[in-house]
């Protein structure tokens, strides 16, 4: 198959590989990764045509454009030898019609004599055409990747425009210019990919069981997709006066078309059908589900509290009974209490078993601490099959987002044990012994030290408050 | 909330969820509104295989809504033949065939008839779940969780 230059972004290096197979996917189009590296933002892949690279392209975020390769070489000289040896069958396209050359050149930089330089030194190509900077029919672009500090390129190529990325969607969509968002809405660029690597689009029913302002609905609407949210907190979806709401952000982007609905639910009570099948579950008993892909980003206890319907125990009698008394009224507010976030991703992955149809896709971020085993923690179900996994590095903590596809009821394997969720400990209350990310996070990520393990239960319940 | 939107969810609380009695919810007291939407052929194709015929026509005789059929109409009598799976893989493109009546009423039904307030109503235990500016409310208070 021929070979094509991905012009890729050297941001979120993890995801990118992800997204382009994810991509590849959706289009339709047999791809293999020639090189790849996560230090470079160049990378070769194999296409059938050009229009497949097209197809390939026209969604991707963590990329600028596809180019049609005529030579690659780590030198000057070898780049020529290389043009010259694979480039001939493509010269006649370009013998007549207008063209122009330019450079690119990743952490490094030529002065403009040495850029002509460059450039003039493919003079031997046979294009009698017009140089045009402006439109031309074909677009040349050379390539130099430097070692940090070089004064000369490691790596050169040259490739011949195809198609731009669908990167101009992060500038569409960035929350400095949204109309409502919130403090933990994430960004444009990672909602975008998010909605990538769990395939939304055209025809798709996509769902957000923690939506917040609405920004992984607006994404995955921006790829065509009809989208349903939930918020366990109705303020969050209605928003304020003036159109600041989620059905504000869908009329802003031109997308209300794709914007289904938002209801306010709790994960553990969610009135979402076939949500509570039989558990454990087993292949004997998996019904198809409704939903195309379900992508959440869900609250870590952090910024965002995780809570769940319910009073906290020990909380005295008096309240539970206060609540009995009230519930009917107009206004009334369900009490909330803490939650455990293994038990969270366990009840997300049961949901998105039981809810999504076969093929159907579930994006899932979860923190973790840098000092954990990265794989280790990944949640698993029968269900559900690992398509990828994403790490966005931060100082002391990361967040990954982690890409799961619902298998076929009919490959599911009945022999293995049967999956239980990991349950909440009943004795354990506060926020920090539910959930060990919070209580890192809120102790700095410090090193575990023998006295740190001695402290009393009042040190733990200060630090809980 | 949309119709369609209705057709997906049941009560909320885990005692009514094995309960045949608690799908659909049943609308009570509902102020509907029309919000127009462009008609969606692909995602009516994909989608309507997952509606539940039966709780939706229980749902619009409940509204006073015109009647559905019993049986959910075959796919080929609501999308028209040019555009049914087999043509559109194969290498030409027909031009779009206009939609079908049928096809029309369903995306109004399903896309364009939206809740704007009321009452939603579990038919096994009898809990009202309220819908204001079109949004319901499913939290559920401490005793029933």
């Amino acid at each position: 198959m021929p070979e094509y230059l991905m012009r890729l972004v050297q941001v979120h290096e993890s995801f990118r590989k992800a997204e382009l197979q994810a991509l590849a996917e959706l289009a339709g189009v047999d791809m293999e990764f020639v090189s790849y590296s996560e230090d470079s933002p160049f990378c070769i892949i194999s296409l059938a045509s050009p229009a497949a690279a097209r197809a390939l392209i026209t969604r991707s975020i963590l990329s600028q454009a596809i180019y049609e390769l005529w030579g690659h070489g780590s030198s000057l000289p070898a780049l020529h030898a290389s043009v010259l040896a694979t480039s001939p069958p493509h010269w006649p396209s370009c013998a007549t019609t207008s063209f122009r050359f330019t450079l690119d050149s990743y952490r490094g930089s030529r002065s403009t004599a040495s850029q002509t330089t460059l450039i003039e030194s493919f003079s031997y190509l046979p294009f009698t055409g017009p140089i045009q900077m402006r439109n031309p029919t074909h677009s040349f672009r050379i390539f130099e990747d430097y070692a940090l500090g070089e004064k000369e390129p490691r790596y050169l190529y040259l490739g011949r425009f195809i198609a731009d990325s669908g990167r101009q969607a992060k500038t569409t969509y960035d929350l400095k210019k949204r109309s409502y968002i919130s403090t933990t809405s994430m960004d444009a660029e990672l909602a975008l990919v998010t909605a990538n690597l769990s395939l939304a689009g055209p025809g798709k029913l996509f769902y957000d069981p923690f939506m917040g302002t609405g920004g992984f609905p607006v994404a995955a609407a921006h790829f065509g997709a009809v989208t349903l949210g939930s918020d366990i907190d109705g303020r969050s979806i209605r928003g304020k006066e003036d159109g600041k709401n989620v059905l504000g952000n869908f009329k802003q982007y031109n997308l209300t078309d794709h914007y289904l609905d938002s209801f306010v639910s709790d994960l553990t009570n969610s009135p979402v059908r076939g949500c509570l099948g039989p558990s454990p579950l087993s292949a004997g008993n998996a019904p198809g589900g409704w939903l195309d892909g379900i992508i959440c980003d869900p609250p870590y206890g952090v910024r965002e509290g995780l809570k769940v319907l319910g009073i906290k125990e020990g909380r005295g009698e008096w309240r539970k009974e206060m609540h009995l008394d009230r519930w009917q009224d107009e206004g009334y507010i369900p009490p909330k209490r803490p939650y455990s976030f293994e038990a969270m991703l366990d009840d997300i992955m049961h949901f998105a078993a039981v809810t999504l149809v076969e093929g159907g896709r579930l994006g899932m971020w979860m923190p973790s601490a840098n000092d954990q085993d990265i794989e280790l923690d990944v949640p698993t179900h029968p269900f559900l099959e690992v398509v990828s996994v994403c790490v966005q590095p931060f100082n002391k903590w990361s967040r990954k987002l982690l890409t799961y596809r619902r298998l076929p009821s009919n490959s599911i394997l009945t022999s293995t044990t049967p999956w239980i969720k990991r349950r909440e400990d009943p004795g354990l209350v506060h926020a920090n012994d539910l959930n060990s990310f919070r209580k890192k996070y809120f102790e700095g990520f410090r090193e575990k030290e023998p006295e740190a393990m001695s402290s009393g239960p009042l040190a733990e319940d200060a630090a809980s408050t | 909330m949309k119709i369609l939107t209705l057709n997906f969810l049941t009560c909320a609380r885990k005692a009514c969820k094995a309960e045949p009695a608690a799908f659909p919810l049943h609308p009570r007291d509902a102020e509907l509104e029309i919000v127009e939407a462009e008609l969606n052929t692909e995602f009516l194709r994909n989608v309507l295989p997952r509606v539940e015929w039966e709780a939706l026509r229980v749902v619009t005789e409940e509204l006073g809504l015109p009647s559905l059929p019993n049986v959910a109409p075959e796919p080929d009598a609501i999308f028209p033949a040019a555009s049914t799976a087999a043509a559109a893989t194969a290498n030409e493109t027909p031009a779009n065939p206009a939609p079908t009546q049928l096809l029309q009423d369903l995306h109004h039904l399903l896309l364009e008839t939206t809740i704007l307030s009321g009452k939603l109503v579990c038919g096994n235990c009898g809990h009202e779940y309220a819908v204001k500016e079109g949004i319901a409310n499913f939290l559920l208070p401490s005793h029933l969780v």
